[in-house]
């Protein structure tokens, strides 16, 4: 049996052909691929390689809105693929942010509680309400066969404008946003964001630093976990060896709803603070459709996987800035995908590379 | 010198680790039907596959009608004349018979001139007497027919050098005898045929000549009329094969299960299961025999709790279990080797260890509460590979993926009789192994019963039926048509009862 190349190394060799045609399609088009590369380092590191040793090399400021961009993402990365893992797709991750968010924001707004109470009663019931979203497609799934891909979609568009309506229906509300909420119910904080230049940095990362454990936890280390992933890989003999198929399905897509949930959480109570009223999905779910592909499902390249399409998706500021269409950006992420989805292939290059290396050193 | 269709000349292929084929030599008559004999993993399939150009051979050369040959890819294969028929089929469920077999290889332009398909198809159909309806869905045939399709599909390619890699495994004796025919109408057209196979019978009764592999090498090439089943055995594993079960009379006790007026529906929400009955004794095999599709399949699910009971009962010990969801049966004591064991009683996907706690994992010492103990999962998983003397190349580690069906097929064993059943459930437990393999699952059903548990042997091959049984109930469209013993039926007798045109039943 041929040992299967690792995941990690065909996901680097993915995103590394990704670059290489990026860089093609940039110079084709007339624009520095340098400087987009410079841009996305700065932004994910807050060097700027430019001024190596001049004023203005480190600002604080980049890598404080890369770490708060990469946040949600992580999240709905981790939705998305530990619903794969139980050999499900949840396309419904941008749906159960959107709940999730509105959750928090109903909690942030009605109700009046010391901080200790408040903060993690909203990030509770952004997770809540997450998986219930996430529940409902499981549920039609387990109980009349539904396919989940179907029911998810539609609960995107159900969530979009349900969210629209009670974000409006709340109390202070206009045609926009709601009114502010209750400063006991936010992750911000003032000692993040001046440590980092003003960024929009908040307390978020320590739930998803949570998040990736517990993610870990559940699938490798619980018999519920041992359950999903036997489900996923083998209905069939998940069924014979006594496992109650259905539910579990069912209880999977809770808990993948209850981590977008939480990308919520992240959104309304830390980047922002107050409800907002959005015309079109703003694609955190989609974005975790990508990097729970990229990251193989682990929590470990999940993390990476986040973080690698949070700078790109923060880096398009500094980006458009120095004259680099934010479209740049955003090919980059869709070769992501494409090489990644391709790695059967890549595998298959490599072994016939290596058939021509072995031949020849026989044929010395 | 004699001329030779396709000639193998000390063909070495090597993996990392192992050497598949070690200098082997295949030399193909037109017009015979070859068959190649080896146990599992003695390096048939890698033959074929380097001969259908899936594999690049490190040494030797190939010789097809003379010409020196590099069969870099399948399609150089077919140009050459050569065509496989695989032992799991490639065929897509809910296309026709027709639109399978042109796939690929569609005649027309743009668009695809199903007309001309269809006529052609019938014509090989009927010259071959393969009886194909070319318009039927392939989810709708039996798994038979759906073999003759991929026989067709080779056809339809014009080869004139079939491999049938184990075509047999699926089959009910019927289909066999059928199947036989149908590879002599071959070779008397003319065509060569390579048939990989490990069942001795086959040989004896379809093939002109044999060349054995073992372990990867080439042991000998004979005419199948100058030797004996015996002789091929022996070849084949390298020591004398012992055909009969050793087992002493059975001792058999009380009832233990009692299947009463048993109604269970198929797939396709038919009755397959009409009103049977059956009882079950401690320290008994009791043999199932009957045709593939009289309701083997429910009658197993029906016991093991994986399909719904319309009507009747099934009593466990004086009590109903019918009512007990699959995991609570396990726990009562039955205990189940499924047919197919890689969709069924496998996650392919998973280590070893972890298969093996598969229906045992809630319980202590393997989890505690919500947690799995790893250590103790190791720990089970290294105690039943060593009692069952199941073998991978990285033990309990190994992706069960990566192992041979012999050792799947062990652990599958481990992991039930350490359950420590009330009734053992095996329904085709010896299908797809070799000699050595279907010896140990047979020594082992005797083990079980002997120690007092009552096993349910459902199988297809009537040999198996005969000589593991200890006593026999033949199955006929969802009905026990005969209870006999063995040392008092014959196989001709069987059939009769199998076909539905005679009932015994035992006073």
């Amino acid at each position: 049996m041929l040992k299967k190349r690792s995941h990690l190394t065909l996901s680097l060799i993915a995103i590394l052909l990704s670059f290489v045609v990026a860089s093609v399609v940039m110079l084709i088009s007339g624009i520095s691929p340098l400087s987009f590369f410079l841009s996305l380092i700065r932004t994910m590191t807050g060097m700027n390689l430019r001024a190596i040793g001049k004023e203005g090399f480190f600002n604080a400021r980049y890598l404080g809105e890369f770490i708060q961009m990469a946040m949600p993402i992580i999240l709905t990365g981790l939705s998305v693929g530990f619903a794969f893992r139980t050999g499900l797709f949840n396309i419904g991750a941008e749906g159960q942010v959107i709940m999730g968010s509105v959750g928090a924001v109903a909690v942030g707004i009605l109700f009046k509680l010391p901080f200790y109470i408040h903060l993690p009663l909203a990030i509770f019931v952004a997770a809540l309400c997450g998986a219930l979203w996430g529940w409902i497609p499981g549920y039609f799934k387990a109980k009349f066969g539904v396919h989940e891909v179907v029911v998810t979609i539609m609960m995107n568009y159900t969530a979009l404008y349900l969210g629209n309506f009670i974000i409006k229906a709340l109390p202070g509300s206009d045609n926009q946003k709601t009114v502010k909420l209750a400063a006991t119910s936010l992750l911000h904080s003032k000692f993040l964001r001046q440590l980092t230049g003003n960024s929009r940095l908040h307390w978020g990362f320590i739930v998803v630093i949570i998040a990736l454990f517990v993610y870990h936890f559940i699938i490798e280390k619980t018999t519920f976990g041992y359950e999903l992933r036997a489900v996923g890989f083998n209905k069939d003999a998940a069924e014979y060896g006594g496992i109650k198929v259905s539910s579990r399905i069912a209880y999977s897509m809770a808990i993948a709803g209850a981590f977008a949930g939480l990308a919520g959480a992240m959104l309304t109570l830390g980047t922002f603070d107050y409800g907002r009223v959005i015309g079109t999905f703003e694609n955190y779910g989609f974005d975790g459709i990508a990097v729970a592909l990229l990251g193989g499902n682990t929590a470990f390249g999940i993390f990476f996987g986040g973080l690698l399409f949070g700078g790109l998706k923060s880096s398009q500021t500094l980006m458009q800035a120095s004259g680099i269409p934010l479209e740049i950006a955003i090919i980059v992420s869709a070769l992501i995908i494409l090489f990644v989805a391709m790695k059967n292939g890549i595998d298959l290059v490599f072994e016939w590379m290596d058939a021509r290396k072995r031949s020849k050193d026989e044929s010395h | 010198m004699e001329q030779f269709i396709v000639e193998m000349r000390n063909i070495t292929k090597r993996f990392p680790g192992i050497i598949a084929n070690a200098n082997v030599t295949l030399q193909l008559k037109k017009g015979e039907i070859h068959a190649l004999l080896g146990e599992n993993g003695a390096g048939k399939s890698t033959l074929m596959s380097v001969l259908f150009g899936f594999y690049q051979p490190e040494e030797g050369e190939i010789f097809v009608r003379g010409e020196k040959v590099d069969i870099k890819s399948p399609n150089i294969a077919y140009e050459l004349g050569i065509g496989m028929v695989h032992q799991h089929f490639q065929l897509i469920d809910n296309f026709t018979v027709v639109e399978n077999i042109i796939l690929g290889d569609e005649p027309g332009g743009i668009l695809i001139d199903y007309d001309k398909a269809r006529k052609q198809v019938k014509e090989l159909s009927l010259q071959y007497g393969l009886g194909v309806d070319p318009d039927s869905k392939i989810e709708d045939i039996s798994v038979g027919m759906q073999q003759r399709v991929e026989i067709l599909k080779v056809l339809y390619r014009k080869a004139e050098i079939i491999i049938l890699d184990e075509p047999t495994a699926v089959l009910t004796p019927q289909e066999i005898d059928e199947l036989i025919g149908i590879m002599k109408n071959f070779a008397a057209e003319g065509k060569s045929v390579i048939l990989i196979t490990h069942k001795l019978k086959e040989i004896i009764a379809s093939a002109d000549r044999v060349t054995v592999l073992r372990q990867g090498k080439y042991i000998g090439t004979v005419n199948v009329k100058d030797t004996t089943e015996g002789e091929l055995a022996e070849l084949m594993v390298g020591r004398e094969v012992n055909f009969d079960v050793d087992k002493a009379p059975a001792q058999p006790g009380e009832d233990v299960m009692v299947i009463k007026d048993l109604w269970v529906k198929d797939q396709r929400k038919l009755d397959a299961l009409k009103g049977l009955n059956l009882h079950l004794r401690r320290g008994e095999i009791l043999g199932i025999a009957g045709v593939d599709g009289n309701g083997q399949q429910e009658l197993v699910e029906a016991v093991t709790g994986l399909r719904k009971v319309e009507k009747g009962d099934i009593i466990l010990q004086g009590k109903s279990i019918i009512n007990d969801s699959i995991r609570e049966r396990i726990t009562k004591g039955i205990a189940y080797i499924p047919e197919d064991r890689q969709r069924r009683a496998l996650v392919m996907d998973f280590r070893l260890d972890e298969n093996i706690v598969l229906k045992t994992y809630e319980n202590e010492p393997l989890s505690h509460g919500l947690l799995l103990d790893e250590v103790e999962i190791k720990k089970k998983g290294k105690r039943i590979i060593d009692e069952f003397d199941v073998r991978s190349s990285e033990g309990i580690d190994t992706i069960v993926r990566n192992m041979s069906g012999g050792n799947q097929q062990k652990a599958i064993i481990g992991r039930e009789v350490d359950l420590d059943p009330l009734v053992m459930v095996a329904s085709q437990p010896s299908r797809g192994l070799d000699v050595g393999a279907i010896e140990y699952v047979h020594k082992r059903l005797v083990e079980l019963r002997d120690q007092g548990k009552a096993v349910l042997l459902v199988s297809f091959e009537l040999d198996e039926i005969m000589s593991v049984s200890d006593r026999i109930n033949v199955i006929y469209q969802g009905r026990i048509t005969g209870d006999v013993l063995p040392e008092e039926t014959t196989v001709q007798e069987l059939g009769l009862m199998m076909s539905g045109s005679k009932e015994v039943t035992l006073a």
